[in-house]
């Protein structure tokens, strides 16, 4: 039997661990491959096609970049939460609750001028994203619950609310029977930046707040805290970190980047909220943090990486015949070959032969 | 009021308890396996899912409702040893792994159902598993249609807990398995091969997962759809933790967890359009919630849980 060992590299080679990404990719990409030659179609066509259908016109680029950014922002999410091994699989919940918010206090409640409507929405937003964590790190700091399974829980008790005050309370009268909550009011819907296409304002603000994120991680103490919560919880209880604050602080802004991915949706692309607005924008979140290697800057690119992926399929759908669902496979081989590049990037593989008496 | 408390005595409330339980008491003795061997699968939802679809369409596509269970179980063995080969062979993270292997397996099951049955609006049925009388004891009144006029599947379900037991409590593997996840050291220094261990768990484990997910498509429904797991693979994780990592208590959580979703379905009927029917449906994602909060106190993880085992290297 071959035997091998994962032996701990002293110093990772920086053309590896840029490259690696990359390759994990590229090698999602040639086995999703199979799955089109499988499907009957050229598969050279068929990424022909998802290119073109992502990026091919200042239509379906701007449609790319429109979809990117709620994954950016729950991409961001997951970046916090991972980085202090928080684990947060509740972004399609905590973005659900900042569409409920941008739906409360968005359609009437409060009239204010764009300029301070436009902010009031996407604090409530992160508010409302950080309030549906809080006691699920609560009970995580008291009782040691893990966050796992509850942050997974809550997101279909969220889900169901949603239904719930869609098809109740909060229906839209003039919606003619389809359960969507009432339009934002006009000074908070956020502006349209290319003409005649469906890119927004909230486009621009999660590449702002990439680098926010970005400066809060590794420009702050708070970020320095973050990271070393993430590496060795004991050793930096030991330095004198307080754990109980730091996970507070991580579970509060990975909360808050979902909740104003609900706001970008309900006040940007659709003007409303509606029960299949995020097709799972929280999952994809996890896959964009990962890609990006936990890197906010990253984020930005492996979500538009990410969003080309999910608007290309649906072109490349009806042109070749292939199911849409092949863009969720490449996504999730792209989270395994990620995994896989890691041990790679950190670890050296030593075989000791083939020994027969063993 | 008294409407509320009939509910229990009827045999119609514990027979679905028996099948709202079935799926859940696979999954959650699959899940204990991985966990007992220090491994957290969380590909358990997808693996539940793939597993539903594959033994759909296998008698959907002629074969009989046991080579459903079969292929059900084979493609929850592969789907369990991709994970193993990430998590115990090359020591990846478990939590990111699992949340792949759910993402790949769903979104693989769903590419293929599409692929082969591309212009489905109304999911195409097939003719599941049918109860059948046990004889003398289904004519009991009461315990008769309560407990004694279920599918095979269902059975076999039971047979398979009790296989369970005996592999976790009577069998050298077992215990293999349980030091693996406490002890893993002190296995190797047994001569064990730790990694083998842990596959064979998390194999064995994911295969019942997936033959839990058939459960719904071959016995308690007659077909699939998108999104039919729905969570049942997150609570089945709930109720590992919530009995402690015990295959017993297991057991009895479920029953315990599937008899509260059978009363709150026959309540719901009762409370007619008073209460909207979506606060029904949180119930059982809020008590998997509050489970874990009782059991919080008296958690105790097994020790090399989350920890990957590498050779030559001390903890």
């Amino acid at each position: 039997m071959i035997k091998f060992r994962l032996e701990e590299r002293a110093k990772s080679p920086y053309w590896l661990i840029i490259l690696s990404p990359f390759i994990a990719i590229l090698v999602a990409i040639i086995l999703a491959g199979i799955l089109i030659v499988l499907a009957g179609a050229n598969p050279f066509e068929s990424y022909y096609q998802l290119i073109i259908g992502a990026f091919g016109s200042k239509n379906s680029f701007a449609e790319t970049l429109a979809r990117a950014t709620p994954i950016i922002l729950t991409g961001l999410a997951a970046s916090i939460a991972f980085r202090a091994k928080f684990w947060n699989i509740g972004a399609e919940g905590q973005l659900y609750f900042g569409a409920l918010a941008t739906t409360l206090f968005g359609t009437g409640l409060v009239v204010l001028p764009s300029i301070l409507m436009i902010p009031f929405l996407f604090i409530m937003g992160a508010l409302a994203g950080g309030l549906l964590l809080l006691p699920l790190v609560l009970l995580k700091l008291y009782y040691k619950v893990d966050e796992v399974v509850t942050t997974l829980l809550l997101n279909f008790v969220v889900v169901l609310l949603v239904s719930y005050l869609l098809e109740g309370p909060w229906k839209d009268p003039m919606s003619l029977g389809w359960p969507q909550g009432k339009s934002v009011i006009d000074e908070g819907v956020l502006p349209q930046i290319l003409s005649k296409t469906r890119l927004h304002l909230g486009f621009i603000i999660s590449i702002f707040f990439a680098f926010s994120v970005w400066f809060i991680l590794s420009k702050t103490v708070i970020g320095y805290r973050i990271k070393s919560v993430g590496l060795n919880a004991a050793a930096a209880s030991h330095a004198g970190v307080p754990i109980f604050k730091t996970v507070l602080i991580v579970a509060l802004l990975s909360g808050g980047m979902a909740g104003m991915a609900g706001v970008t949706e309900t006040a940007g692309l659709k003007g409303y909220l509606t029960l299949d607005l995020s097709p799972g924008f929280g999952y994809a979140g996890i896959a964009v943090a990962m890609l990006a290697n936990l890197n906010p800057i990253g984020v930005i690119f492996s979500g538009v990486f990410l969003a080309s992926i999910y608007v290309g399929a649906d072109a490349m759908s009806r042109a070749m015949n292939v199911p849409t669902y092949l863009a969720d496979v490449i996504v999730a081989l792209t989270v395994l070959c990620i995994l896989l590049s890691l041990v790679f990037v950190h670890y050296k593989i030593l075989f000791f032969g083939v020994k027969k008496n063993d | 009021m008294i409407e509320f408390i009939e509910i229990i005595f009827t045999a119609g409330f514990w027979a679905a308890t028996i099948r709202i339980a079935c799926p859940l008491i696979l999954a959650t003795i699959g899940e204990v396996l991985c966990e007992r061997a220090g491994v957290l699968n969380l590909g358990i939802e997808g693996i539940m899912s793939i597993g539903a679809m594959v033994g759909w369409m296998t008698v959907f596509l002629g074969a009989d409702l046991y080579t459903g269970i079969l292929a059900a179980l084979i493609i929850g063995g592969l789907f369990g040893l991709l994970h193993a080969i990430f998590t115990v062979y090359l020591g990846a993270s478990q939590h990111v792994t699992g949340i792949g292997i759910t993402m790949l397996a769903s979104s693989l099951g769903f590419f293929c159902f599409k692929l082969i049955l591309p212009a489905s609006t109304t999911p195409p049925k097939i003719k599941p598993f049918q109860p059948i009388d046990i004889p003398f004891l289904s004519e009991l009144p009461f315990l008769g249609p309560a407990f004694f006029q279920h599918t095979p599947f269902t059975y076999l379900a039971i047979l398979v807990v009790i296989f369970a037991f005996w592999l976790m409590n009577s069998t050298p593997l077992g215990l293999s398995i349980k030091m693996a996840g406490e002890n893993p050291m002190a296995l190797e220094a047994q001569g064990i091969d730790v990694f083998l261990v842990r596959t064979i768990a998390v194999v064995l484990g994911s295969a019942l997962m997936a033959v839990g997910g058939a459960y719904l498509t071959l016995s308690a429904f007659d077909a699939f759809y998108f999104g039919m797991i729905n969570g049942r693979g997150w609570i089945a994780i709930a109720l590992v933790i919530f009995a402690s990592w015990k295959p017993e208590r297991a057991l009895l959580g479920a029953l315990l967890f599937a008899g509260l979703d059978a009363y709150q379905v026959r309540a719901q009927q009762l409370a007619g359009a008073v209460i909207p029917y979506q606060f029904f449906l949180m119930l059982p994602f809020l008590l998997s919630i509050v489970a874990m909060v009782i059991a919080a106190k008296r958690t105790r993880y097994p020790k090399a849980l989350l920890i990957p085992f590498r050779r030559g290297e001390r903890h």
